[in-house]
């Protein structure tokens, strides 16, 4: 089954020029790892930046000074052994559900999570980053249940790792993303039969607070 | 917007390349002439340049290595200053961003990508590095990634191809998304930072972007 909803291209085209904060490109890089489609269009993206690299024109500048310095840096670096041969895909392990980069975040893939409960049967997993903008998180939620504290300001990712949710009229199930601001009324719930495990991405909900505590926190060394 | 990055017509500087690669070949290599030509701007040929970075991975060829920087060593520099706007700072980065071209070069798969795209990528993430920031990447190797459905025959030729085809199709693009697109990749502002600068609803942000890269994706499909 192929993914049907996919990244914005304002969202790739900040993913792709590495403006994009980490929380949010931990939704977006894991998304490309379940989307050929949206794979290929990063690399259109790139190669657009790369045609505008080519592009830059330059004052006519005697590069000899630098490239001096460059070679004496060459010389004092060793030819890197040539890369061993990646493992082929897949081979005697079953795949795992979470992709890349997600999994080294969690440090386990589903069968190895300690999930916290949320109340009504919902559970979670805080996912830590550097990034104090964000709120990123891993939720199970149960069959035929609404996603629990639903209330969210700014924008919001949600990425489907499996099972699926219905909002409104469309369904997202796994690797599909939906990306959600302030103006949209949604309730996203779970559909029946399984229980939707899913990244979920926002804006931190008290990032002044945390300024603050950032701001502190070398004097109090905490 | 301070920016000069001309997106023209195709003017042949694979000539001046030429030059170099038989440069490349004589016996002082490593000798650097004072005077040899170099590659200021406008275009050259993506698979004349990707074959270069293939022969510096395979080789360590440092005469192709050497054409290579004296190409993209200045525009590597001038987009680093556009954001750090201290000259020596970006000789700086510009400096770790080449000589990690040098050390990954073998790691540059023609069937992936072109030249260009790779070295901004590498020049993208060192300017990341330096700004203490992160960015989770994919990883092509996964067991979890979710393969192409058809791989495409005859890549190598298509991807260079397809870089001549983005050039082209950038240099159509009406004025205002394409620095768009120059912002968010050389300035370094994400687009709702755009939007605020140029003093444009979030709105017209997206829909520039959209409509730019809805004429690149054109441009790349109709090869097919
Ligand atoms: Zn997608």
């Amino acid at each position: 089954m192929s993914v049907r909803h996919h990244i914005s291209d304002e969202l790739l085209l900040d993913y792709a020029a590495g403006t994009l904060s980490e929380g949010w490109s931990l939704a977006i890089a894991t998304h490309l790892a379940l989307c050929p489609t949206c794979r290929r269009q990063l690399d259109a993206m790139e190669g657009a930046a790369g045609a505008l690299l080519d592009k830059i024109s330059v004052e006519p500048v005697a590069d000899d000074e630098s490239w001096q310095r460059m070679r004496a840096r060459l010389e004092g670096s060793k030819a890197p052994q040539p890369e061993s041969k990646p493992k082929p895909r897949g081979e005697h392990r079953p795949a795992a559900v979470i992709p890349e980069p997600l999994r080294s975040y969690l440090g386990s893939d589903v069968e190895g999570l300690k999930w916290r409960a949320l109340g009504r049967g919902a559970y979670h997993i805080r996912i830590p980053t550097d990034d104090p903008s964000t709120q990123v998180r891993l939720l199970r939620i149960p069959a035929g249940k609404p996603v629990p504290e639903h209330t969210h300001s700014g924008r919001e990712l949600t990425l489907v790792l499996s099972g699926s949710f219905r909002d409104g009229e469309s369904v997202f199930a796994r690797g599909d993303i939906e990306e959600a601001d302030d103006d949209l009324l949604h309730t996203p719930t779970a559909s029946e039969g399984e229980d939707c495990i899913c990244l979920a991405v926002t804006e931190a909900p008290l990032r002044f607070t945390s300024w603050i505590v950032r701001m502190i926190q070398p004097i109090l060394k905490i | 917007m301070s920016l000069s990055i001309h997106i023209g017509s195709e003017t042949c500087q694979n000539e001046t390349l030429a030059i170099i690669r038989r440069r490349s070949l004589r016996r002082d290599i490593g000798m650097t002439q004072p005077n040899s030509p170099k590659l200021k701007g406008g275009d050259v040929d993506p698979a004349e340049l990707a074959r270069l970075l293939v022969t510096v991975g395979e080789s360590r060829n440092v005469e192709a290595f050497e054409a290579l920087f004296r190409f993209y060593a200045p525009k590597v520099r001038a987009f680093m200053t556009m954001k750090t706007k201290d000259r020596q700072a970006a000789e700086e980065l510009m400096q770790e961003t080449m000589s990690s071209v040098w050390i990954k070069a073998a790691q540059f798969d023609p069937d992936r990508g072109n030249a260009s795209a790779w070295i901004f990528t590498i020049a993208r993430n060192i300017r990341i590095d330096a700004y203490r920031r992160k960015r989770p990447a994919l990883d092509l190797d996964d067991q979890a990634l979710m393969p192409e459905e058809a791989p495409q025959a005859d890549r190598e030729l298509e991807k260079a191809q397809e870089a001549k085809l983005l050039r082209n199709a950038l240099a159509t693009l009406p004025p205002e998304q394409q620095d768009v697109l120059k912002m968010a990749f050389f300035e370094d502002k994400p687009h709702s930072a755009i939007a605020e600068q140029m003093g444009l609803p979030l709105g017209t942000v997206k829909s520039r972007i959209r409509l730019a890269f809805s004429k690149l994706r054109d441009a790349l499909e109709d090869r097919r």
